[in-house]
């Protein structure tokens, strides 16, 4: 036994069952993700349309940096990235919303069940009908939005067909659900929050902003955490409020870059494979510095436990 | 025999269980994206064609329309059938350039198909090949509704049109009444692309517009310049907010008289029928002349049928092309399905007013036929195109900024 000890790589039980049980996964991450991601990157070197000619060949032509070029000066680009942008930032708002909903169902009364639950509907509803019931509360003529501001101001708002207004108007429809969710992660954030620290804290005559800034919160930061990350993966993967609500337009005022990638690999009007999985590997590079960000703190957390 | 199905796994087992209880027929296998009358109007043709070849067996497998789009770039590769459905002009250039539509030259040539066909001759060939059969296709033109004209007191038109000036001195007038004088919906992009092609076509005429949309004329010529000049003129007049909504709420608009007139191809017929027109207050008329003296050009995206070069029957399928090219077989389907046929000998129904009209419309079209924008022009030029005729529609002082990057994307996309 000792002599197996200090030898490791003897094929032992204990060394192979990690690797075993580790296999299936593997072989899924490899196939659907890491092999996928060579892919897409190879495929930005090209110029392809997508189709292999009679015999099965490859019709794509070898284009080196080419697309990546071209997104330097494509003003779609531009628009896709700073629409990116807005939807990162203005999507943070869905934190202190879904905090400040979160404290305020956090009581004990009769039916904060139902009402728990109602303020949970949205993120229970699909992405597609969030979009299409926007598009109606948005819509000229008869939408309720577009006829309340033509009761205020005397001439509605047609926020979908406003270059100016159409991705804010979105971000608000992804909101909604996002605002439900983060609320639900701080409700059971709030669950645990030790009862006594908020006694002692009373006691020391704590209370209002400075009990949530000081005592709440930072018991919240796991739960802070969560919210973050997924808001922020959720800005970032914003596609189909997009596709459902106005295709990108008006004259392309509201794409983003996983819209603009679609649109351009696989849209009627695309077809072009390799720029838009040149697309697709600039959004997985802004996105990795996020998840590296994540890794790297959870990675930290664990070593310090 | 058709086949609903849609995995190919199904159609393989379908296709055995039927050559063996038919083992002496030849099969021809053919890919289509119909809707319920479409299909039903070419299972009826189908029936006919084996009645007449009882040697043949035509075997159909339908796809959802929107799918095919992408299905047929695979099926075309891995399985390809005999026949397939698709567009004429630029939209099938891709799969012509990568050898997967066979040269049907030969069928044209046998047929007399250039005499027949003769108004499709430029949009079934690519360099002087023939490639598809064109077996349908619908006009565009202006949509009005009579009600609308009445209660804003204005002249009704008749299928002749009015002149151009005429028209616009309608458009003040149904703006003093609150009528929108012309309608789009333009969120999906294409119909603003209709309006502009006619502007386009007016103004400089056929080849001018064609060599716009294949890239070879300068979006800051004069010429075009002429044409925006012309946009602009009818773009107060639009229906405002057209870029959030669909064609289909456009044509509401129309229907409740809320809008005038709409530039929109003569599918919409149905749905405006739908709404509760009839043809006492639908009208129809070509679009106005706006320079004297250019011969009038129209806008009739065609379909078409493809042999595939993977194809296993060619043969026969070749026969079945023939057939679709009948004067026959296209009055038949077209009867059924509300649209025109190429065949210049077939017949058209003569209780629709709009398809007689439209048919008449075609063929008194000395300036040329046109596919739409998005068939004539390369895909990805067509898109640049379309965003910008929606934006100028919507800003229209962002004119030079919209027709330099037309430009830019011009030049980018064919390198002078």
């Amino acid at each position: 036994m000792a002599e197996a000890a200090s030898t490791p790589r003897r094929w032992t039980q204990r060394t192979v069952a990690p690797w075993l049980f580790l296999a299936p996964g593997l072989f899924m991450f490899t196939v659907y993700v890491l092999w996928p991601i060579v892919e897409s990157v190879t495929l930005s070197f090209y110029d392809w349309n997508g189709l292999y000619d009679r015999d099965g060949n490859f019709t794509g032509r070898f284009v080196g940096m080419g697309n990546y070029r071209e997104l330097m000066t494509d003003p779609a680009f531009t628009t896709s990235l700073w629409n990116n942008l807005k939807w990162l930032v203005l999507y943070m708002l869905a934190l202190p919303a879904g905090l400040f909903i979160a404290i305020f169902l956090n009581q004990t009364v009769r039916g904060i069940r139902l009402y728990k639950s109602l303020f949970f509907f949205p993120f229970v509803i699909s992405q597609v009908v969030v979009g299409l019931i926007f598009s109606w509360f948005y819509a000229p003529n008869f939408g309720l939005f577009y006829k309340l501001i033509e009761s205020i101001t005397g001439k509605g708002v047609a926020v979908l067909a406003d270059p100016n207004l159409v991705t804010y108007g979105i971000i608000a429809a992804g909101l909604w659900p996002q605002i439900a969710y983060v609320m639900i992660l701080y409700l059971t954030g709030l669950n645990n929050v030790a009862p006594d620290q908020i006694e002692a804290a009373r006691l020391d005559g704590a209370k209002g902003w400075r009990m949530l800034w000081y005592v709440v919160l930072p018991q919240l930061r796991p739960a802070t955490f969560i919210a973050v990350i997924v808001t922020v993966i959720g800005a970032l993967r914003s596609f189909d409020l997009v596709s459902i609500m106005t295709n990108g337009g008006p004259f392309g005022s509201s794409r983003v870059l996983s819209y603009y990638m679609f649109e351009m690999a696989l849209g009627e009007y695309g077809f072009r494979m390799g720029y838009g999985a040149a697309i697709a590997v600039v959004l997985f590079a802004i996105m990795m510095i996020f998840i590296s960000g994540f890794i790297w703190k959870m990675w930290r957390d664990e070593r310090e436990r | 025999m058709v086949h609903k199905l849609t995995g190919a796994v199904t159609l393989g087992a379908a296709l055995m269980l039927s050559t063996s209880a038919f083992a002496q027929q030849r099969v021809v296998t053919w890919n289509a994206d119909y809707d319920p009358i479409p299909l039903a109007a070419a299972e009826a043709l189908i029936a006919d064609f084996e009645a007449a070849n009882p040697d043949i067996d035509v075997q159909m497998t339908n796809f959802d329309h929107e799918a095919y789009k992408n299905a047929i770039r695979n099926f075309l590769t891995a399985n390809p059938p005999d026949l397939a459905n698709w567009y004429a002009a630029n939209r099938m250039r891709p799969f012509v350039e990568a050898g997967l539509f066979a040269d049907i030259s030969d069928v044209w040539e046998e047929n007399g198909l250039k005499e027949a066909l003769a108004s499709s001759v430029s949009s079934a060939s690519i360099d002087g090949k023939f490639y598809a059969i064109p077996y349908t296709y619908y006009q565009w033109g202006i949509y009005y509704n009579r009600d609308a004209y009445k209660a804003a007191g204005v002249e009704v038109p008749g299928p002749e049109g009015v002149t151009w000036d005429q028209f616009l001195a309608n458009c003040e007038k149904f703006k003093a009444a609150g009528i929108d004088c012309v309608t789009t919906g333009s969120s999906a992009l294409w119909p603003v692309a209709g309006i502009f092609d006619y502007v386009s076509m007016r103004t400089n005429g056929y080849q001018f517009h064609s060599d716009l949309a294949a890239g070879k004329v300068s979006w800051t010529s004069p010429e075009v310049a002429a044409v925006f000049d012309n946009f602009g003129k009818l773009q107060p007049y639009v229906t405002e907010n057209h870029a959030a909504i669909d064609w289909q709420d456009a044509a509401a608009l129309l229907v409740q008289g809320k809008a005038a007139n709409y530039v929109m191809g003569n599918f919409a017929v149905g749905v405006f029928k739908e709404g509760g027109m009839t043809n006492d207050n639908l009208g129809f008329m070509v679009f106005p002349e706006i320079t004297p003296g250019i011969p009038r050009a129209e806008e009739a995206p065609t379909d078409t049928i493809h042999l595939t070069s993977g194809a296993k029957n060619p043969e026969d399928a070749k026969k079945f092309l023939a057939y679709m090219a009948s004067a026959e077989a296209q009055s038949k389907w077209n009867t059924a399905v509300g649209q025109l046929p190429t065949n210049k000998n077939a017949s058209v129904p003569a209780d629709d007013p709009f398809l007689v009209a439209g048919f008449e419309a075609l063929s008194t079209a000395t300036g040329g036929i046109a596919q739409f924008w998005d068939r004539d022009a390369d895909a990805e030029y067509a898109k640049v195109g379309m965003e910008g005729f929606q934006q100028f529609l919507v800003q229209p002082e962002q004119r030079e900024a919209i027709l330099a990057r037309l430009e830019q994307a011009r030049t980018r996309l064919y390198p002078q």
